[in-house]
């Protein structure tokens, strides 16, 4: 039951470097810590080698030889890279589909109906169970725990987006966008005003009171 | 001072102290997995829980400071159901296979399971089972007994200076990795081994060998280098099957180089277990009363002056001595402990001596090293320099080399220069650390083997110590003048007067036919091809290498294990070994062999046994009269001999090829051999 | 109730126009400069006089807090980092502040920052909040070319940075030493503590650690005066607070409240009632899934605040609730949290790392009822073997829910298990490995 998170073998490119658009990123990551704490620029760098890895490869994940690249860049030892990069579940230690559906099944969800997302979830892309990737290569499904929007359950994060307020009818139909190559515009699925109660805001109604608040 | 009560027993401990180290102070043993003296606080296993004064809940005693008045409760109900607490949660997960493994009888786990376990498990859930890592040919591995509690990576980490283990995924999934599928690359690595306080890192090649109480514990001395680590050889039979380090905070703290630990497979192997001569151009069997004739008759005859003797490395003080006065008795000024051929001025002892004191690095605040790879030379040794390195902060000790560009050192060491001419340079004060060593109030400088076994050594030795000086680094309170040496018999051969007499040759002028006979006690690191093919030459030793096989006479002589023998370290510091095993055969105490053939010659030498030999060394040098070892400060700055060659440029060179094969017993071991192939052979092959 | 007039958060919904211009026109950035210039002690103290309590779930005063930083500088830089790692389940307010309101947070961070002698803030942004970071990021962008901050900030002659870190999807990283960890580029372990962050915090640097919405509310407490703030509420539960309703209810929803409303009341207003009505309520976990649940009878009475909440054995922990009606599976609901926190445990401390997962295993037998009746007084053991002997408190939370629910349900775990056994084959044993059992059927 071991779970050493690592590529299988045959998966690990044996070259990575940044390309111009993670340069610049990294640039500015670095402006943000002092110079004799660049550690602290792990997790962003991470992000950029993941987002690279996205760009040019359709599976956003972060190889080991990119783990090392990080650790040169950053004067860390690997063995510190590896820690960061397994402990922390948003960086993907193995090769994943293009779209990544991570459901959020934590209890606020599940009370309003994540299975039915799960349910949707694996048949419109086929998938077995949580972990694995569609055959197509489209879509990878993971079981993700509570993703902090909760008075909008449930989620579906798609990559960065939130889809927000799902069932299974419109988490199918979401998926087929995707596969259709859109993006729908993420946020809530039903009629709402992001976190607002459905049916409309019973606060912040009175218009004088979003006016500028004086002293005193 | 700060008052803290515990139990109530009150006791005074130094402010800064944990919990832990105050219920010490009181006799309390207070359990624990994760926390460990020499390495940092890690606070994770929960098992040293106590209560506090004041507390809501039980703290961790390892990483708590104590306040003044603080009362410290070890034994209360709820201290022994948090400690039984965690040692059931230690052992849900654990494997429980203590019939099957090899930290049985000497496991933290066990131990404290006896005192803290429960006699049935709660936990009827499936078991957690981790995929063993591949740290290399020394430490085995069996991760699902892991308890996480950390060591071994605050070990690598933070002694050993090589960052290779790391715990990575976390959770119940938290795995004790290097990530890689690649040997560790350490000197040290085999400490993870007596630091892991379960079976999860064991050692390798002692797997399955025994069981420890089956074992009969001898203290002795490493003589794989010259730190003189204080050891135990742990035997079953006529074998040692083990060593371990023994604990010296003067010495080696709890630490012991691989090589001395792993070479133990090599003392049974190619061992030379009864005399041979050679006839007809093969070596025969022969009875000791043959062969001490043999020599004798080809004794005869041959003028003092044509006859040499070689001492090795590995030699005990008292063969030495024994060697010394054979060749005296034989009339011989040639006599070389220096197989390297080194040079020292030998007129004063803190000319050739490690003079700070490894204790000494502590207190250090700037170190110049030259021509020395410490690392290679002396692990244990370097991972106090970089003990020191850690604990002083940035910037507060300085370490600066010169040679080895491309060794890293495992602290941060600027490379000044290649050659002595840098030396030339930092005394001009041209270099910016010139500055460091002189604002320094306790400099070091450490010339090693790379220099001194060069033709101008001893002009490199004159101009470290003039820098010394300069530096303010030889005070009666301080001596920063220091020599680091790599053979474990060179101090006591040098004190002991194994080096030339007048119009005596050295080892290389007793080559190519310089002496008609030639006695190799221990010697097999030298140009062995160029004796001359006249010569006749007697190998006394215990293992079949170079030496013995160009031997007329083999004489079998013991290993260290196998005798009582005194054995004194870089810094001058005379130590004891015990006899742990006897040896195989007919092979002999080496001083017994010299005093045998003493008498077989006509020339006995007047000691009949051990104490009598130790009298006669404590008359040769005071320092082996001495209980104790007292560090030397230096009242007199008068520089060493510059010897008559002049410093050249030509860059310094590595003394040290191959870490895992540097004498005659690691050749005989199997895993140095694996090792040397694992870590040695491919980065000399990439090189080439 | 509180009234619109008195609302901190005036762009919750993202109604407005959440940049710049949006913010001033809803006053923020007012007068900033004049709020620094009444210098460090008067901030602070009108900061404690306003009964401020930190929003993140363990309510320490904020005043208070912030005067834990050195007085001196010793040389070493002083730093604020906002927790904005909202990650607790059932919580989803922070958010709200971060892509509709993140002026509010940008020029607080300022005042704040200057209050304890920080001239540089770190917010850690939980990872998925990868859209909420980006409005942030902006708004801080508009701060620095405005003048707003950076040299100078407002004309108020005090240097000030703002930067963004952003987490990777590890819930103790709201753990605040963990947090610093974690910013510091290593694996989110909390550390031990003392020291305390306000003595070595960031790279060993005095640090006060925040929650978003605590720093958040400071520059209108500041603009509007501390007798303000303090005038609602109750006493010792001062102010207003962001809240949410999630589960059950008809309409889930982000909003701000005074402290010290009934629950019932919030639930009827805000979330529109209970599904099925107030009768079908069966449970409610008040403020994230780290404190205690509510049966319905404590419901029914019971104000939102932090003292009523935990004369309840439970908590105000971050002010939103997760609300079950009777349809609920409690015993699942309950697993589901154990199944979270086996998940986010660090792994450091043997009795979180080894506990999480045993309780795990256990409640995942006791949802179906494969378990034996005395497994529930040893889970109740486990769980107390957990509790109180970690380095932070993520096992005491782990802990906690299964306490609860043991206390409050405990009849319908007995229930469930003697179900599976008749439906199963009566009284033997039921200690057989998942996997042979389905095999079985």
């Amino acid at each position: 039951m071991s779970t050493q998170p690592t590529a299988p073998t045959g998966a690990e490119p044996t070259h990575f470097a940044f390309d111009a658009e993670s340069e610049q990123q990294i640039a500015v990551i670095l402006a943000k810590y002092p110079p004799e704490r660049k550690a602290s620029g792990v997790l962003p760098l991470l992000y950029v080698v993941q987002k690279q890895m996205g760009r040019q490869t359709g599976s956003a994940w972060i190889p080991r030889i990119a783990m090392d690249v990080v650790a040169e860049r950053l004067e860390m030892a690997p063995i510190r890279v590896y820690e960061v990069a397994t402990f922390y579940l948003m960086f993907n230690t193995k090769p994943i589909g293009r779209y990544h559906l991570q459901v959020c099944t934590t209890t606020s969800c599940w009370l309003r109906g994540s299975d039915d997302v799960t349910a949707a979830c694996k048949k419109a892309t086929g998938i077995k169970a949580f972990g694995e990737t569609s055959t197509d290569g489209l879509f990878t499904l993971t079981e993700v725990e509570c993703l902090g929007a909760c008075a909008n359950a449930p989620i579906l994060q798609v990559d960065d987006d939130y889809y927000e307020d799902l069932d299974g009818p419109r988490t199918l139909e979401l998926i087929e966008a995707l596969k259709r190559g859109e993006r729908p515009t993420p946020g809530p699925t039903i009629d709402r005003l992001n976190s607002a109660p459905a049916g409309g805001r019973r606060v912040l109604v009175d218009e004088t009171a979003a006016k500028p608040q004086g002293q005193g | 001072m700060v008052k803290v009560t515990v139990d109530g027993i009150v006791v005074d401990v130094a402010p800064g102290s944990s919990a832990l180290q105050a219920c010490e102070a009181a006799g309390k043993e207070i359990p624990r997995f994760c926390y460990h003296e020499r390495l940092s606080v890690a606070g994770n296993c929960r098992m040293c829980l106590v209560e506090v004064s004041g507390g809501r809940k039980p703290v961790a005693s390892c990483g708590f400071p104590i306040a003044n008045g603080m009362q410290i409760f070890t034994d209360t109900e709820v201290v022994r159901r948090a400690r039984r607490a965690v040692m059931e949660f230690l052992l849900i997960n654990h494997p429980l296979d203590c019939p099957i493994c090899d930290q049985g009888g000497e496991c933290d786990l066990q131990d404290q399971a006896f005192g803290y376990g429960a006699d049935h498990s709660r936990y009827r859930e499936n078991k957690r089972a981790v995929t063993d890592k591949y740290l290399g040919p020394l430490v085995k591995t069996v991760m699902t007994r892991c308890i996480q509690c950390t060591r071994c990576i605050r070990f690598s980490t933070e002694v050993a200076g090589v960052q290779e283990l790391g715990g990575v995924s976390r959770g119940e999934n938290l795995e004790i990795t290097n990530y890689v599928e690649k040997a560790l690359t350490s000197e040290l690595s085999g400490n993870l081994i007596d630091i892991c306080p379960v079976g999860a890192l064991t050692s390798q090649p002692y797997a399955f060998s025994a069981r420890p109480w089956e074992l009969k514990r001898t203290d002795s001395i490493d003589v794989c280098d010259a730190v003189g680590t204080n050891i135990v050889m742990q035997a079953r039979g006529a074998s040692v099957l083990r060593i371990v380090p023994r604990i010296n905070d003067e010495v080696n703290e709890e630490w012991l180089a691989d090589k001395g630990r792993f070479v133990v497979d090599g003392f049974r192997r190619r061992r030379l277990d009864r005399p041979w001569v050679r006839v007809e151009g093969k070596l025969q069997p022969a009875s000791w009363a043959d062969a001490f004739s043999l020599i004798a008759t080809r004794l005869k005859g041959v003028p003092g002056a044509r006859i040499g003797a070689i001492a090795g490395d590995m030699c005990d003080a008292e063969s030495l001595m024994a060697l010394k006065d054979l060749m005296g008795m034989l009339g011989s000024p040639n006599i070389d402990c220096r197989q390297d051929g080194a040079r020292y001025d030998t007129s004063r002892r803190d000319f050739y001596t490690f003079n700070t004191g490894i204790a000494g690095i502590d207190e250090a605040d700037a170190l110049l090293i030259v021509g020395s790879i410490p690392r290679q030379e002396a692990p244990v040794l370097n991972a106090r320099i970089r003990r020191r390195f850690v604990d002083a902060g940035r910037g507060k000790f300085s370490i600066a080399m010169i040679g080895a560009p491309n060794a890293d050192p495992t602290y941060t060491a600027d490379v000044l220069g290649e050659g002595p001419d840098t030396l030339a340079k930092l005394a001009a004060g041209e270099l910016p650390f010139a500055e460091v060593l002189a604002n320094a109030k306790n400099p070091m400088i450490i010339v090693g083997h790379g220099a001194l076994t060069r033709p101008d050594g001893q002009a490199i030795a004159k101009a470290c110590w003039d820098l010394a000086v300069q530096a303010g680094a030889i005070r009666p309170d301080w001596h920063g003048f220091n020599v680091l040496h790599t053979a474990a018999s060179r101090m006591a051969g040098l004190d002991l007067g194994l080096v030339p007499g007048p119009q005596g040759r050295d080892v290389a002028g007793m080559l190519k036919g310089g002496v008609d006979v030639l006695w190799l006690m221990g010697a097999d690191e030298f140009a062995v091809h160029d004796i001359g093919p006249d010569t006749f030459v007697i190998y006394q030793g215990h293992h079949g290498d170079a030496g013995a096989a160009r031997a007329d006479v083999i004489l079998p002589g013991v290993l260290y294990a196998e005798k009582p023998g005194t054995y004194t370290n870089t810094e001058g510091r005379v130590q004891r070994a015990f006899r742990a095993v006897m040896p195989p055969g007919d092979a002999r105490e080496d001083w017994r062999i010299l005093r045998a053939f003493s008498e077989v010659a006509g020339r006995k030498l007047p000691y009949d046994t051990i104490e009598a030999l130790r009298t006669r060394m404590a008359q040769a040098h005071p320092a082996y009269g001495q209980a104790e070892h007292a560090r030397p400060g230096a009242a007199d700055t008068t520089a060493p001999q510059a010897g008559s060659v002049t410093v050249a440029a030509t860059p310094f060179h590595p003394v040290i090829a191959d870490y895992y094969l540097t004498h005659a017993v690691c050749r005989a071991s199997p895993t140095m051999e694996t090792c040397s192939g694992i870590y040695v052979r491919p980065a000399t092959e990439a090189a080439e | 109730m509180l009234q619109d007039k008195d609302r901190i958060f005036t762009n919750l919904y993202g109604q407005g126009d959440w940049t710049l211009a949006g913010a001033r026109a809803r006053g923020d950035w007012d007068g900033t400069a004049e709020i620094l210039a009444r210098g460090r002690d008067a901030i602070i103290g009108e900061m404690k006089a306003s009964g401020l309590r930190g929003r993140g779930g363990a309510g320490f005063p904020t005043g208070v807090k912030w005067s834990f930083m050195p007085r001196k500088n010793d040389g070493r830089p002083h730093y604020l980092v906002i927790n904005g790692d909202e990650s607790e389940p059932g919580t989803c307010k922070d958010r709200e502040i971060l892509r509709h309101d993140p002026h509010k947070l940008v020029e607080s961070a300022l005042i704040a920052s200057f209050a304890m002698g920080a001239h540089a803030a770190y917010i850690y942004i939980r990872g998925e909040f990868y859209n909420e970071a980006m409005h942030l990021q902006h708004a801080i962008d508009e701060a620095y070319e405005a003048g707003l901050i950076g040299r100078n900030a407002c004309g108020s002659g005090w240097d000030f940075d703002f930067y963004i870190h952003r987490g990777a999807g590890a819930y103790i990283c709201g753990e605040e030493t963990a947090l610093l960890e974690s910013l510091e580029g290593k694996k989110g372990q909390p550390r031990m503590k003392p020291p305390f962050p306000a003595a070595m915090g960031l790279y060993g640097c005095p640090t006060t650690v925040n929650n978003v919405e605590s720093i958040a509310v400071s520059a209108t407490i500041l603009r509007r005066g501390a007798a303000w703030f303090a005038g609602l509420g109750r006493p010792n539960n001062a102010g207003s607070k962001l809240m949410a309703i999630s589960g059950h209810v008809n309409t889930p929803c982000v909003f701000e409240e005074e402290l010290g409303v009934p629950m019932r009341e919030i639930i009827e207003k805000h979330g529109g009632g209970v599904r099925g009505g107030w009768d079908n309520l069966l449970a409610v976990i008040p403020g994230g899934c780290s404190v205690p649940m509510l049966p319905r009878d404590v419901c029914e009475s019971v104000l939102m605040d932090y003292d009523s909440l935990r004369a309840e054995g439970s908590g105000l922990g971050t002010g939103c609730m997760i609300v079950m009606d009777k349809s609920t599976d409690i015993i699942a609901a309950i697993a589901r949290f154990s199944k979270f926190f086996k998940h986010e445990s660090c792994g450091q401390c043997t009795p979180c790392r080894e506990g999480t997962g045993w309780m795990m295993r256990i409640m995942e037998r006791m949802v179906e009822g494969r378990a034996e009746i005395e497994e529930i007084d040893m889970l109740e053991q486990v769980t107390r073997q957990v509790e109180g002997h970690t380095i932070c408190a993520l096992g005491d939370a782990a802990a906690w829910p299964i306490q609860g629910l043991i206390r409050r349900f405990r009849p319908v775990m007995e229930e469930r298990i003697h179900a599976y056994k008749a439906a199963h084959g009566g009284g033997r044993p039921v200690q057989v490995p998942t996997g042979l059992v389905e095999a079985a059927e």
